[in-house]
């Protein structure tokens, strides 16, 4: 990812040489522009969150620098470090800003942040003393050799190349494949132990900062600044530049950024139309190539795969990712209640899933088995009863919780992230797995780089084990479904569950199939892992399972070993009949 | 001074309200927020000025004709901006097509029409000034003879009821035989007769004016997300408490802080209840 990045910097470094002074300034511009749009480029591209409003900061960073450079309220303060304290400005607010997208849906949020952009030019026109209001304040003086176009040139472009190296770095790590991953499916996210609010916070926190020191150098080179210069088409323009380019890709938004910078100067003649064919492109982008130009320069995800691709797991690969689990304490589920409205879905339910055992549950539709499942990891709050690993009781409602406690799951529907590859699919799973924090990541540091190294060889043991290596590359939207359902058990492993949770994992499969999940369930618990497996499809409970429980409206209707279920004459009746 | 608070509090209410509506009207038939909602309600002005001041014609024309552009307006956003991206399941897809388009409304119409605020005819030459001027109940008019129609509209009459149907669940009425795609088209024809009219009623108060389209774009979803999404009658209640205290906020404090008040009022009780104040839950997501 990273070559492509610095190809376009080092050509861009070449533009005071074969260009004149005016070229150096657009050349500039748009450096500036991708400081601020690639910490934009994190919330809008990767994490998802509509921030179209996001001129704001650059106007909070432009002020801040010029008024405190300019000594409006202090004694003047030199530019580097104003530059410095609009980033932590920017920060601040850009958490301010980013905070109702932990709460709001994806429009909701899109207008809080345009109304935000709104009050902060008002402000800026309002506060006359300090700003200058509608006349405007200097921009900030840079000292030599900063202060030539070329010497401000060099600046900016360090600038850019250090924020295209940073955004490659998060990209690249856990985080980055974390941000995705709420994105696109919360979910899965969630059930890999990602916390959404501590990502956005520090996403916000860093893309923040950017945005305020872009500020700070966007009123140095337009040396003068108005609220004027802050409209709602420049934001527009740092959204579009990274929607054409792409989303989850670096390299797309910068090339975004660098044609929606040039468009203007060669449709000199249509400049008063600039805006327009700006919404122009967004919409044609959207209509016919969503994926914007990273899918365009995406090729190796246009080759054909092959047709009849057999999935075949090899659970001997499992002593290479799963250590044999010394856990000896079971997952204990006492007296679970759990109504939805008047509606009792769960009404009064014991259930023990041992180390080491497959535990089935079966039941009519409606029986409550999926419920269990939510209950058990998080999703739900059960009104009554208990759940305990040992004597440590499971939060109630806290799915992200449940990772760093060994309890993996697999979901009914697959749920994965469509536009990542299978590998990096799989590597969400272990996002938990990681020590390196978010500044060691940026900065790509030992530990984030051991991170890495040791994520990736568990993905790839977890997809040799479900049999899936060969389609490590391919975006996770390409494959079949029966490939979507080990995709997510390879995910779950990664985890090295103490307890794995399978939802209906044999739903669509074909009979060879299953056959072969049956023995990687069977070689999964074999290694220590308790499971617990929702089923409808009864030969597969009754080869592989050591317990089964059989719900029936809620309640357990009869809980033993296969055989004795078999017979049982309430079960026959209710459910598996004769 | 609580007169005209009042007046003018009602009246922006009712064109708050009315955008509201038009917001509604389109996410009821198909699921997606339209960013183009706003600027229906500009167009409505700006049309007005142009057909009647412009253009001389008689005023029932001008306000039919008017009308009418609005609602080809909704067509148009629905066939490129809408259909097209409800195929994809991606929630920021729609966002962004009617984002787009919208933009692109807007800014044809800044540079065709004008940048400043251009003058709207007056309709009635009654009540000159004073609390009691046009400009002040015709908004109330309009918004009165909206929720007048729209009630017997959607009670009263078959097609009313397949509006609610589709809008209700939208797969049922599909296997039921509604003509899902006319009836969404319909809606958002309907959509766009609504911002119009609220635009053109509301033309005297908020002038021919192009950055009307962004402004209430903003507090046109207001009363949406107060009122609960696809809740007509929690955005016309939200739409006169909004115009209500931006007035009041205006009056009393002023200008600039009466813009922060209000985008406060709006995060707080978005933050309180996401849902909006009259709306229901999300539903099951595992």
């Amino acid at each position: 990812m990273l070559a492509p990045l610095l190809g376009v910097f080092a050509l861009a470094s070449a533009i005071p040489f074969i260009g004149d002074d005016y070229w150096v300034l657009i050349a500039t511009r748009a450096a500036i522009y991708w400081v601020l749009i690639s910490g934009l480029n994190l919330i809008v591209g990767f994490a998802g969150q509509l921030a179209i409003g996001w001129v704001a900061l650059l106007t909070l960073g432009a002020y801040t620098t010029s008024v405190l450079a300019a000594g409006q309220v202090s004694p003047p303060v030199p530019p580097f470090v104003a530059l410095g304290i609009a980033g932590v400005v920017g920060a601040v607010f850009g958490v301010i800003v980013g905070l109702p997208a932990l709460r709001l849906r994806t429009f909701y949020f899109a207008i809080t942040t345009l109304g935000f952009s709104t009050i902060v030019t008002q402000v800026a026109l309002a506060w006359q003393p300090v700003t200058g209001g509608g006349v405007g304040i200097v921009g900030p003086a840079l000292p030599a050799p900063f202060d030539s176009a070329a010497g401000f040139f060099y600046l900016c472009l360090a600038g850019a190349a250090l924020c295209g190296w940073l955004t490659v770095n998060v990209a690249q790590s856990r985080f980055g494949r974390a941000l995705i991953a709420v994105r696109d499916s919360d979910v899965a996210a969630q059930a890999s132990g990602i916390s959404k609010p501590h990502l956005l916070v520090t996403v916000f926190v860093f893309s923040g900062a950017l945005a305020g020191i872009a500020g700070g150098l966007f009123a140095g080179l337009q040396t003068y600044i108005t609220p004027e210069a802050f409209t709602f088409d420049l934001s527009v323009l740092f959204f579009i530049a990274v929607l054409i380019g792409g989303r989850g890709s670096i390299l797309g938004p910068l090339l975004g950024t660098i044609i929606l910078t040039l468009l203007p100067e060669f449709a000199a003649p249509l400049a008063a139309w600039s805006t327009f064919l700006y919404a122009a492109l967004l919409l044609v982008i959207v209509l016919a190539a969503p994926g914007g130009i990273a899918a365009l320069l995406d090729w190796r995800n246009r080759k054909p795969l092959e047709k009849h691709r057999v999935i075949v797991p090899r659970p001997a690969v499992l002593s290479e990712l799963l250590p044999t689990q010394t856990v000896s304490e079971s997952l204990m589920l006492r007296g679970i209640v759990v109504s939805f409205g008047a509606v009792r879905a769960v009404d009064g339910l014991d259930l023990e899933i041992r180390p080491g055992q497959v535990h089935g549950l079966i039941g009519p539709n409606g029986s409550g088995k999926t419920t269990v499942l939510n209950v058990v990891s998080g999703y739900y709050r059960p009104e009554r009863g208990e759940m305990r690993i040992g004597s440590v009781p499971l939060v109630a409602a806290a799915p992200e919780t449940r990772a760093l406690r060994g309890i993996a799951r697999t979901f009914q529907t697959p749920r994965l992230i469509g536009e990542a590859s299978v590998l990096q699919n799989v590597l969400i799973g272990g996002t938990v797995n990681g020590r390196g924090t978010f500044v060691e990541s940026l900065f790509s540091l030992p530990r984030h780089r051991r991170d890495e190294k040791s994520l990736e060889a568990d993905a790839l043991a977890a997809l040799r084990t479900v049999g899936l290596e060969l389609l490590a590359a391919v975006r996770a939207d390409r494959l079949q479904h029966s490939e979507l359902r080990f995709m997510e058990i390879a995910r779950a492993l990664m985890l090295r569950p103490a307890f794995l949770l399978l939802d209906e994992p044999a739903a669509g499969l074909a009979a060879d199939e299953i056959v072969r999940l049956g023995q990687l369930v069977r070689a999964i618990s074999q290694r220590g892992t308790g499971v617990l497996l929702v089923e409808h499809h009864a030969d597969l409970i009754f080869a592989i399972c050591d317990h089964v429980t059989v719900l029936n409206l809620g309640q357990v209707l009869a809980s033993g070993t296969p055989a004795e279920i078999r017979a049982h004459k309430e079960v026959v009746g209710a459910y598996l009949g004769a | 001074m609580f007169g005209s608070i009042l007046a003018s509090g009602l009246a922006v209410g009712a064109i708050y309200a009315l955008i509201g509506v038009t917001y509604n009207t389109m996410f009821s038939a198909s699921r997606v927020m339209s960013f183009t909602a706003g600027q229906l309600g500009m167009l409505g002005g700006v049309f007005g000025s142009l057909f009647v001041l412009r253009l001389g014609l008689p005023l029932i024309v001008g306000l039919v004709l008017t009308l009418a552009v609005c609602a080809v307006v909704g067509l148009v956003t629905e066939l490129v901006a809408v259909r097209p991206v409800l195929k994809s399941l991606e929630q920021h897809l729609y966002v962004l097509s009617t984002l787009a388009l919208a933009l692109m409304v807007q800014q044809s119409t800044a540079i065709l029409w004008s940048t400043e605020p251009q003058p709207f005819p007056r309709i009635f030459a009654v009540g000159a000034g004073g609390p009691v001027d046009e400009r002040f109940w015709l908004p109330l008019l309009a918004c009165g003879a909206t929720i007048v129609g729209l009630e017997l509209l959607y009670r009263h009459t078959l097609v009313g009821h397949a509006f609610l149907a589709i809008a209700e669940d939208n797969f049922v009425a599909r296997s039921l035989g509604l003509p899902e795609r006319n009836l969404r088209i319909a809606s958002y024809a309907l959509a766009g007769v609504i911002g119009g009219l609220a635009g053109f009623s509301g033309g005297a108060l908020l002038l021919a004016f192009v950055a009307n389209g962004h402004l209430l774009n903003f507090y046109g979803f207001i009363p949406v997300a107060l009122g609960g999404l696809g809740n007509n009658r929690g955005s016309i209640v939200g739409g006169f408490v909004l115009g209500l205290f931006q007035q009041a906020a205006t009056f009393l404090v002023g200008g600039i802080f009466a813009s922060v008040a209000v985008f406060a009022l709006f995060i707080i009780a978005l933050l309180a209840a996401p849902q909006g104040l009259f709306g229901a839950p999300a539903s099951r997501r595992v």
